[in-house]
C-alpha cells in the first residue's frame, strides 16, 4: 500500500510537466479548429480555449485558398528534400574517406572539418550571400547566351507560374545548393562507419570488388541507421530554416513555408484561426517524419557528446 | 595489425574522389566565406558602389569609445545594448539545464508510460521554428491569449507580453525553456544517467548516503562532461541565435529589446546594407564564442583532472 502511493508521487511531476507541454499544442489545435472571430473572445474558463468546441476542418481548406500556400509548401518540399538528399550524400562520400581509406594527413584535414563546426553561420552567410547575388553577372561574362539571370517560366503562356532564376537571388540553386554540404553530417557518418568491422574492405577486395562498389554496395547499405539519423535531421533543419531564404528571395514565387506563414501573419494578422490552422499543416510533416524515425533521431543526439 | 597495414598514400587517389564532392562545397561554402567576411570586415560596402579599405575603423566604431565631456562613451552604444540582450537572454541557459536534468532524473527508472512522457517532453523541440514562434505570440497575446487566461485563474492581471519593454525578453526566455528543457538535452542527460557506473551508487548506500548525498557525491560528477557538453553547446547556440523568434514575434522590439547580435547583423546587412560592418559583427561574434569555449575548455578541463 505504501509502495503503490509512492509510486504514484512520482508520476505526479510528470504529469505536471506533461500538461504544462501539451497545453501550448492544446490550444493550438482548439483554434484552429474554430469559428472565425471565436479566437478573439475572451473567455472564462481554459478548457473552452484547449478543448475544441467546434470542429471547423474548413480552415485548413480555407488557407490554401487564400495565399499560394500550395506553392509554398511545394518549395518548401523541394527544397528541404534537395539538401536532404544532397547533403547526405556528400556527407557518406566524405565520411567513407575519412573512415575506411588510408592516405596521409587525413586525421589533420578531419580535424580541420571539424573545426568550422565552431564556426557562426552568420560569418559565412554575407560572403555567401554577395557570391550568390552576383553569380548570374559572372556567368554571363562566360556564356552570355545562357542568360543566367532571366526568370524562367513553366510554359510559355502569359502568367505562367515563375520556376525562379537558373542562378542568382530568387532561385531554387540558391536556395538549395548551400546548404548540401554539412561538417557536422561528415563527422555524424564517420563515426558510424568506423563502428564498421574492418574485416568486410578486406574480403571485398579480395573478391575483386572496387572502391564504388564496396562503397555502394556494402558500406552504405550497412550504415542506413547512421544515414536515417541524418536524413532526420538535415531535413527538419532544411524544414524550418528561416534566415537564408529570407535574404536570398524577393519573389513570392520562390518563397518557402516559413517565409510564408510569415507572410500571412502579416495580411491575416488577426485571423488567428487560420494561422493555427497554417501553422499545423507547417509542423505535420515534421511529426509524421520524427513518429517513423524516433529511434535514429535519439541515436543521433547522443553520438559525439559523450565518445566525442 | 601489422599484417593489414597497407603502404601510405596507396588510397590516396580513390580517397580523393570520394572526398572531391565535399571538399568542393566546403571550400565555396565555407572555407572561402570564412576568410572573405575577414577580408569584408576591413572595408566599407553598400553592394552598390565598389567597396573601400578602412582599415580597422568598423572595428573601432563597433567595439571602441570616445571621450566626451560627461565621461567615455560607446562610439555603437546600440551594439553593446544588443550584446547586453543576448547575454541576458541566455541566463536561461542554466535553469533550462537543471530543467532537464530533473526530467531526466525523474524518467530515469522503471516506470509505467515512461516512453509517453518522453515523447510528451521532446515534441516541442522537434516543433520549434516559425510555426511554434506564430503559435506562441497568440499565446502570449493580452486579450485573448492563453498566458494571460491562465494568469488570471490565480488572480493575476497579465501583462502585455510582447510589446513592455521588461517583458519581452522574460516572455521568449519561457517560450525557450518549453521549447529546450525535454530536448536534447534531457535525452543527453538520460542517456548519460545510464552509464552512472551502479556500484558507486551501490556503495555509497551501503555506506549510508541518503538520495541527496547520492546525487551529490556520485551521480553530479559523473555526469560532469555531458553539462559541460550541453553548456558549450547551449552557449555557442545561444550567442548566434534569437533571430527567428524574435522576427517573427517582435521584430527585435519593443525598443530594440528583443534584439540580439545575430538580429543585429541581419539589420546592418540586410535593410541598412552596411556590408564591411556586418562582417565585423560577424566576427567579433564568432571571437567570443571561440573565446568563451576555450575559456569553458580550459575550464573543465581542470575541473575533471
Amino acid at each position: 500500500m505504501k509502495r503503490s502511493s509512492w509510486k504514484w508521487a512520482w508520476h505526479l511531476p510528470l504529469v505536471l510537466a506533461s500538461v504544462t507541454f501539451l497545453l501550448p499544442l492544446a490550444f493550438m489545435i482548439a483554434t484552429a479548429l474554430a469559428e472565425p472571430g471565436e479566437a478573439l473572445k475572451p473567455v472564462e474558463s481554459i478548457s473552452a480555449m484547449v478543448v475544441p468546441r467546434t470542429w471547423r476542418w474548413e480552415n485548413f481548406i480555407e488557407v490554401w485558398r487564400i495565399v499560394p500556400f500550395l506553392r509554398y509548401y511545394v518549395n518548401s518540399l523541394v527544397v528541404a528534400g534537395a539538401i536532404t538528399v544532397g547533403q547526405v550524400f556528400t556527407s557518406a562520400c566524405a565520411a567513407y574517406a575519412f573512415s575506411r581509406l588510408q592516405w596521409p594527413g587525413r586525421d589533420r584535414l578531419f580535424l580541420a572539418y571539424l573545426a568550422t563546426m565552431m564556426v557562426p553561420g552568420a560569418v559565412t552567410m554575407i560572403p555567401n550571400f554577395v557570391v550568390m547575388r552576383m553569380l548570374p553577372e559572372w556567368l554571363d561574362q562566360l556564356l552570355p547566351f545562357v542568360q543566367w539571370g532571366e526568370p524562367r517560366f513553366l510554359g510559355l503562356r502569359e502568367g505562367a507560374p515563375m520556376v525562379g532564376r537558373l542562378v542568382g537571388l530568387d532561385s531554387y540553386f540558391t536556395l538549395i545548393v548551400p546548404g548540401m554540404f554539412s561538417a557536422y553530417g561528415t563527422f555524424l557518418l564517420r563515426q558510424f562507419m568506423l563502428g564498421l568491422p574492418r574485416e568486410i574492405d578486406e574480403a571485398a577486395k579480395i573478391d575483386g570488388c572496387g572502391y564504388w562498389r564496396l562503397f555502394s554496395g556494402i558500406i552504405l547499405p550497412l550504415s542506413l541507421p547512421g544515414l536515417a539519423t541524418l536524413t532526420i535531421f538535415t531535413f527538419m533543419g532544411a524544414w524550418s530554416s528561416l534566415l537564408w531564404p529570407l535574404v536570398t528571395t524577393n519573389s513570392d514565387a520562390l518563397r518557402t513555408l516559413p517565409l510564408g506563414l510569415q507572410a500571412f501573419q502579416g495580411q491575416y494578422g488577426t485571423e488567428w484561426h487560420l494561422m493555427m490552422a497554417a501553422a499545423l499543416l507547417m509542423l505535420l510533416p515534421i511529426v509524421v517524419i520524427f513518429l517513423i524515425g524516433q529511434k535514429y533521431f535519439v541515436q543521433g543526439l547522443t553520438v559525439g557528446s559523450v565518445k566525442g | 595489425m601489422s599484417g593489414r597495414r597497407k603502404p601510405a598514400g596507396r588510397e590516396f587517389w580513390p580517397a580523393m574522389a570520394f572526398l572531391l564532392p565535399n571538399m568542393l562545397g566546403f571550400l565555396a561554402f565555407t572555407a572561402g566565406p570564412v576568410l572573405t567576411s575577414l577580408g569584408l570586415s576591413f572595408t566599407s560596402w553598400d553592394l552598390l558602389t565598389p567597396s573601400r579599405w578602412v582599415g580597422w575603423s568598423n572595428f573601432v566604431n563597433l567595439l571602441g569609445f570616445h571621450a566626451t565631456p560627461q565621461g567615455w562613451e560607446a562610439n555603437d552604444p546600440a551594439f553593446w545594448k544588443y550584446l547586453g540582450n543576448t547575454f541576458f537572454l541566455l541566463l536561461s541557459l542554466p535553469v533550462n539545464m537543471a530543467g532537464a536534468l530533473g526530467l531526466a532524473l525523474l524518467l530515469n527508472r522503471k516506470l509505467r508510460f515512461v516512453h509517453g512522457y518522453r515523447l510528451v517532453f521532446f515534441l516541442p523541440s522537434i516543433l520549434s521554428g516559425v510555426a511554434i514562434f506564430t503559435l506562441w505570440k497568440f499565446i502570449y497575446q493580452p486579450d485573448y491569449g492563453l498566458m494571460n487566461a491562465l494568469l488570471a485563474k490565480i488572480g493575476i492581471q497579465g501583462p502585455a507580453w510582447l510589446t513592455m519593454p521588461h517583458m519581452a525578453k522574460p516572455a521568449l526566455m519561457l517560450m525557450g525553456s518549453w521549447m529546450t528543457v525535454g530536448g536534447t538535452s534531457m535525452i543527453l542527460y538520460l542517456a548519460a544517467l545510464q552509464n552512472v557506473p551502479a556500484e558507486l551508487l551501490e556503495a555509497a548506500r551501503i555506506d549510508g548516503a541518503g538520495r541527496w548525498a547520492q546525487f551529490r557525491h556520485v551521480t553530479w560528477p559523473s555526469l560532469a562532461p555531458v553539462t559541460f557538453f550541453i553548456f558549450t553547446m547551449g552557449l555557442i547556440h545561444g550567442l548566434q541565435g534569437g533571430f527567428d523568434a524574435a522576427y517573427v514575434m517582435t521584430n527585435g522590439g519593443p525598443s530594440g529589446a528583443t534584439t540580439t547580435l545575430g538580429y543585429y547583423l541581419y539589420l546592418k546587412a540586410y535593410t541598412f546594407f552596411e556590408m564591411g560592418y556586418a562582417a565585423a559583427i560577424a566576427w567579433t561574434m564568432f571571437l567570443l564564442v571561440l573565446g568563451l569555449t576555450l575559456l569553458n575548455w580550459k575550464r573543465s578541463e581542470r575541473g575533471l583532472a
